[in-house]
């Protein structure tokens, strides 16, 4: 997909006003963020088997290069085939290729990031076949001509009006007076759609949330079903991941998994999880007859060995953004590209480059609240203050803010004048407010007074106060 | 890496995307080969197990009733009988309860459809794959796995994958030896059969969805309902 991350600041302030777009993200809350914390509380391990998780994919991201050669091998030792794709172009013929291949017409599709990243969904239209996105947040999206703003729940940002007049708008042949305003209704509704579409499509293409090198096996974790019903029944499954999906062996997966639901959706363990080993077997009743997997790099491999490699730990549970205020204000779209929230800050600008993305890591108050919940123990906000480095030293900052740092500095670096200064301006400050005792517009704070009123300092500096507690905690001298 | 010979005979080499993605790799490390790369094939070759939950180290009745608790809290229900002689009649009293057909299609392996279905005549009974007609399925689990209350089925000639997800109703017979601690006893029975199957799937409920407003729906695409039947004494 093109990044749309450089209008990051635009969108982020339309989406502050849109009201339905508030009523939505509020049920974050009691969706996401209480019931981790409840599941949580249930497993006094939590908290060791996110050390052992982050420990065992740092060991696996510096031995990459082994581990994925050993999956490519497994793979292929089990009668499927492995396809490598340094870009999205490439990921993109790989599939269309085998596709074209089967002479597909169909596709349907479980819930895979990687695939929105490449935009699989519009070149396989573009090259006429049709994909049916399967999950039913994504095939609400895709009837909507939507990105998903969320890497777990894509459609977190629509509420029941809003799929009640998609479903009305799209499923033209069912009755126009049937009842649409419970969420089984919906549920329903598109189980039947879709029931059609799982029987006769061609080719099924699914993510993977893990690549286990020892076995060759691709897993992939839904609620649905509707993973393993798009790679059971068409003749061709084809799995796309990155590369950075790998993790050593089967025991190991059963430690990530443990503390991936949990931080995702507060469950204990997922619906589904399903590990798939090469295509159907002599004998085999149902499975598909070719296992394909498209390896995508995409700029990956050169994160590794820099500040943003911790990154790439990340197992998409979604918990950085399920408790980001920030997230929670502006919803998964205004970041402009697949990965939203504290995660994307981190990683987009490695992916899509610092110039297309270099407000994400701005958009954070790092409360820190991220880097607590993440199960893989990413360090986020340290890998968006990296990135905010890096944005100065590529002037990519507003010039006024650029210059009112070096400002800053100049004073900050010599001391006396600093506190005659701060004490002047601060004293000011304290005698102009002194009668309302706040500021609703001040010169070069209108970021700040755009929204609320500055209180005006009414004790002097930090200083100053400090001096003065100082003073008075002193033993007095009898 | 391959090789190609140009028009004027120098010999150029063409790298391929493979060789590139893992060349990329290997530079952005710094390294040739990883200072670890010993320790990973040793992980290949031994696959230790990580930190188990204390939870699941309890007596074998214990772990019974860790699993049933766990299912049922994932929105399973749960029959416990006591020898596979009252499985049909379990399968025909669920069926009955819910108001479904007396109809359902079972898993070709020997232990399911090696049951005595004949036991039970108003009961309609098919072996095979799932078909989208099925309205309920019959098939066995490789193990149950007590702390989360998960089971864990594998493919095989005998064993299709569609039965677990097409039917709207999956029952699954579990006899009670089946149930392990943790998910790496699973791993471990899996091993012992030999080749892992090309399918595993672990099922931890029927199937649900939060996709409309963050309210939990059940039966999203896969089961609406997931009905174990334990078997106390299976031999």
């Amino acid at each position: 997909m093109k990044p749309q991350s450089h209008l990051f600041k635009e969108n982020a302030k339309k989406a502050l006003n849109d009201a339905n777009l508030a009523r939505a993200l509020n049920n974050m809350k009691a969706g996401f963020q209480d019931k981790r914390r409840a599941t949580i509380a249930k497993l006094p391990e939590f908290q060791d088997l996110r050390d052992q998780a982050r420990d065992l994919k740092n060991h696996t991201l510096e031995n990459l290069d082994f581990y994925l050669s050993r999956f490519e091998d497994r793979v292929t030792e089990k009668g499927g085939h492995v396809h490598w794709a340094r870009t999205p172009v490439e990921a993109r013929e790989a599939v269309l290729e085998i596709c074209r291949s089967v002479d597909a017409k169909t596709v349907t599709k479980g819930k895979s990031m990687v695939t929105e990243e490449v935009g699989l969904n519009d070149f396989l239209i573009q090259s006429g076949l049709t994909p049916i996105e399967t999950d039913l947040g994504e095939y609400i999206i895709q009837l909507r001509h939507e990105l998903p703003s969320h890497i777990i729940a894509p459609a977190i940002h629509l509420n029941k009006e809003d799929v009640a007049e998609t479903f009305r708008e799209n499923h033209t042949q069912l009755d126009p007076n049937r009842r649409l305003d419970q969420v089984q209704d919906f549920t329903d509704e598109a189980r039947a759609i879709l029931r059609q579409k799982f029987q006769s499509a061609d080719v099924g293409i699914t993510g993977a949330n893990f690549l286990i090198a020892e076995t060759g096996s691709t897993v992939i974790v839904t609620n649905e079903g509707n993973g393993d019903l798009t790679q059971v029944l068409p003749k061709v499954h084809i799995v796309v991941a990155s590369i950075e999906k790998t993790i050593p062996t089967l025991e190991d997966s059963a430690t990530i998994l443990r503390v991936l639901a949990r931080s995702a959706t507060g469950q204990e363990y997922s619906t589904y999880t399903t590990f798939s080993t090469g295509p159907r077997r002599p004998g085999d009743l149902d499975g598909p007859e070719q296992f394909h997997v498209v390896l995508l790099d995409n700029g990956r491999s050169a994160l590794l060995g820099t500040e943003a490699q911790d990154t790439l730990r990340c197992i998409r549970c979604g918990a950085c953004m399920n408790h980001c205020p920030v997230y929670g204000s502006v919803g998964g779209h205004a970041y402009g590209w697949v990965v939203p929230g504290p995660i994307g800050a981190a990683l987009d600008p490695g992916l899509i480059g610092l110039e297309e993305a270099h407000d994400l890591p701005n958009a954070s108050t790092f409360c820190g609240k991220c880097a607590e919940v993440c199960p893989m123990k990413i360090p986020l906000p340290k890998i968006m203050h990296h990135w905010r480095v890096k944005e100065h030293e590529a002037k990519l900052s507003p010039p006024r803010f650029r210059q009112g740092l070096a400002m800053w500095a100049w004073f900050a670096r010599r001391p006396r004048l600093y506190r005659l200064g701060a004490n002047a301006a601060i004293g000011m400050l304290g005698r102009l407010g002194a009668k309302r005792g706040r500021f609703a517009k001040l010169p070069l704070a209108a970021g700040w007074t755009a929204h609320r009123d500055l209180p005006a300092p009414s004790r002097g500096t930090f200083q100053q106060q400090w001096a003065r507690h100082k003073r008075s905690q002193a033993p007095s001298s009898s | 890496m391959g090789q190609a010979q140009t028009l004027s005979g120098t010999v150029i080499v063409m790298s391929t995307a493979r060789d590139q993605i893992l060349g990329g790799i290997r530079k952005s490390l710094g390294r040739e080969t990883s200072p670890s790369r010993q320790e990973a094939e040793a992980r290949l070759a031994n696959h230790p197990r990580n930190l188990i939950p204390q939870r699941a180290h309890v007596s074998v009745e214990e772990r019974i009733e860790l699993f049933v608790t766990q299912a049922t809290a994932a929105a399973a229900s749960v029959a416990r009988v006591g020898t596979v002689d009252a499985v049909p009649g379990a399968v025909a009293s669920f069926l009955a309860g819910h108001n479904l057909p007396q109809r359902v299609k079972l898993s070709p392996d020997t232990f399911i459809a090696g049951l005595d279905w004949d036991g039970q005549p108003t009961l309609e009974t098919d072996t095979g794959k799932a078909i989208d007609s099925d309205l309920a399925s019959v098939t066995g689990a490789v193990a149950g796995i007590a702390e989360t209350g998960t089971l864990m089925l594998a493919s095989g000639t005998d064993r299709p994958t569609t039965l677990n997800f097409l039917p709207d109703n999956h029952i699954v017979v579990l006899p009670a030896d089946r149930i392990v601690g943790v998910y790496e006893d699973g791993w471990d029975r899996v091993r012992q059969d030999g080749d892992l199957p090309r399918t595993v799937n672990f099922i931890t409920g029927p199937s649900r969805t939060g996709d409309i407003e963050q309210t939990i729906q059940l039966g999203a695409h896969g089961p609406r309902r997931l009905h174990i039947i334990v078997v106390e004494d299976a031999a």
